[in-house]
């Protein structure tokens, strides 16, 4: 197989089953040079899952994963809570396993907006503060490639809002990659080059120009039926169930129209 | 050569107590009480070993508490352990099984008390020398684990990605407990061990606000504890480990009077 010269990582024939459970089946993937990517499904699809077979955190049955040489990845976990009786500052948060200069710390803190924060005790942190903490923490190391895993959990509507603001300015200013873990779609859309829906499988995969065009996609995030209706559903190979908003699986009681934006081949 | 008994005491209880102090932090931090306990039941088990091959008990704690430390380790990887009833009955039977070891060997008078509560003012010469040995053995294996170690407290995943060897450093940090509890049996016996590891822990904490300041308030605490216990116990004539063990006790109670919630949430 040869490598893609923008690919900075990437994925073929990921086949993965934990505790006798199908999690991955014959997912490929690849993420070039400075794309922002979305990996969206519903909740037990897989998603952080293949974050951690990428992450090289899980071994996959099958399959492979090729990184670029000297590859730099800023990683920021789905769940971080740190116990009270662990005093910890952020200052002392960012420089866990990097060490870093009170100046890098600094700039990297200023750069997600929170240097004010930099002597605070990480317990006392908001769910936004915390992610835009973690952020900076993430940039420390200059990676070349940002893994967020579910970045906006814990945040407001308003502050979700500013930090994928702030994720596609990052992306402008450093020219990173970014692979981004959402079951949210719509917020996303806005910063992203490419979305890939997982469930078990890449069901589809697109622009979002792509994905926006489809009808289905316009009557499910239309700002009325996104209450009422699934985030997104796949008729032609063979699912029976639909994802609603919350990320639940529900059974399928509605025809697709029209095919999916685009199959599998990420 | 430390003649005075007292001395000798002070010196090897102040000893263990600078690393149980820091190395309990991360008992504490890692919730692994039940954990120090299953190791410190287990040691008596050593001292029956060790009388049996005709070596120093002390040695035979120590192999028995690295031998369940690398089983706890494998254990812990493998992630069917971790819970307090597989824990719960692995400690009571180590204990068990090491009264029961003792009280058949033929021929051999020894007083159990002094291993399960400690008699800190009998440490002879060669006592001293294992303690500190093995306190030293200790504190050199969590000063070279201290990053990895923390990193991976604060979240497992993270640090594993960042490049810590996680499975490795989980490994050491029980080698670690094995030699600080091989080396503090003498001092509060095996029962009361693990509140050397926790009470001077808990009770920086009020005065932290970093996890290396704890460390060091905690070292301070616990050796502050050791002298005040053995006073107390030539003082009234009471048993040095838990005197010991009382004196941290109330420093605790004080911190939580004069330490308010000044560092707390």
């Amino acid at each position: 197989m040869t490598q893609d010269i923008m690919e900075l990582i990437g994925a073929s024939g990921i086949n993965l089953s934990l505790g006798g459970r199908r999690i991955l089946a014959h997912v490929d993937l690849t993420i070039g040079l400075g794309e922002i990517i979305t990996l969206i499904g519903p909740n037990g699809a897989g998603k952080s899952s293949l974050v951690r077979v990428l992450l090289g955190l899980l071994r996959p049955d099958k399959g492979v994963v090729r990184r670029r040489a000297g590859l730099r990845i800023g990683y920021l976990p789905q769940k971080f809570t740190i116990d009270p009786v662990l005093p910890l500052r952020v200052d002392r948060l960012m420089t866990l396993t990097h060490r870093a200069t009170r100046n890098e710390i600094e700039a990297a803190l200023t750069e997600t907006g929170v240097a004010h924060l930099a002597a605070a005790q990480v317990q006392t942190l908001s769910g936004g503060e915390l992610q835009r903490v973690l952020l900076a923490r993430a940039l420390l190391s200059n990676p070349d490639l940002l893994v967020l895993d579910e970045p906006v959990q814990g945040v407001d509507f308003g502050g979700q809002a500013e930090l994928y603001r702030l994720i596609g300015d990052i992306r402008k200013r450093r020219g990173c990659a970014i692979l981004i873990v959402s079951h949210d779609l719509h917020l996303v859309m806005a910063a992203t080059d490419r979305v890939l829906c997982l469930n078990q499988h890449l069901c589809c995969a697109g622009t979002p120009a792509m994905v926006a065009q489809d009808p289905e996609y316009l009557r499910l995030f239309g700002p009325r039926a996104a209450q009422a209706f699934a985030l997104y559903a796949h008729g032609p190979h063979g699912h029976d169930h639909v994802h609603t908003l919350s990320g639940d699986v529900a059974p399928l009681d509605h025809a697709h129209e029209g095919p999916c934006p685009r199959r599998s081949g990420a | 050569m430390i003649t005075d008994f007292f001395t000798r005491a002070m010196v090897a209880g102040i000893g263990v107590a600078l690393v149980a102090g820091p190395a309990g932090c991360f008992i504490v931090w890692r919730r692994m009480a039940y954990f120090g306990d299953t190791m410190a039941h287990s040691a008596l088990l050593g001292v029956a070993l060790g009388l049996l091959l005709g070596t120093d008990p002390t040695l035979g704690v120590l192999a028995v508490s690295i031998i369940l430390a690398l089983i706890l380790a494998g254990l812990g990887t493998s992630r069917k352990l971790a819970s307090d009833t597989l824990l719960g009955i692995l400690s009571h039977s180590a204990l068990s099984l090491g009264m029961v070891a003792l009280s058949l060997m033929q021929g051999i008078r020894l007083d159990l008390m002094v291993y399960l509560f400690g008699d800190l003012l009998s440490v002879s010469m060669m006592d001293i020398v294992w303690i500190l040995g093995g306190g030293g053995v200790a504190l050199a294996m969590l000063i070279a684990l201290w990053r990895p170690l923390l990193a991976m407290t604060v979240h497992e995943e993270l640090a594993r990605a960042e490049g810590v060897r996680v499975a490795a450093v989980r490994g050491g940090f029980l080698l670690l407990i094995a030699f600080l509890i091989a080396a503090a049996m003498k001092i509060t016996g095996v029962l009361l061990i693990t509140s050397l590891l926790l009470i001077p822990a808990a009770t920086a904490r009020r005065f932290s606000n970093s996890p290396e300041l704890m460390a060091v308030l905690a070292a301070l605490i616990g050796a502050a504890a050791v002298a005040g216990g053995l006073y107390g116990s030539l003082l009234f004539d009471t048993p040095s480990g838990p005197s010991i063990v009382l004196a941290a006790l109330v420093m605790f109670l004080a911190s939580l009077i004069v330490g308010g919630r000044r560092f707390a949430r």
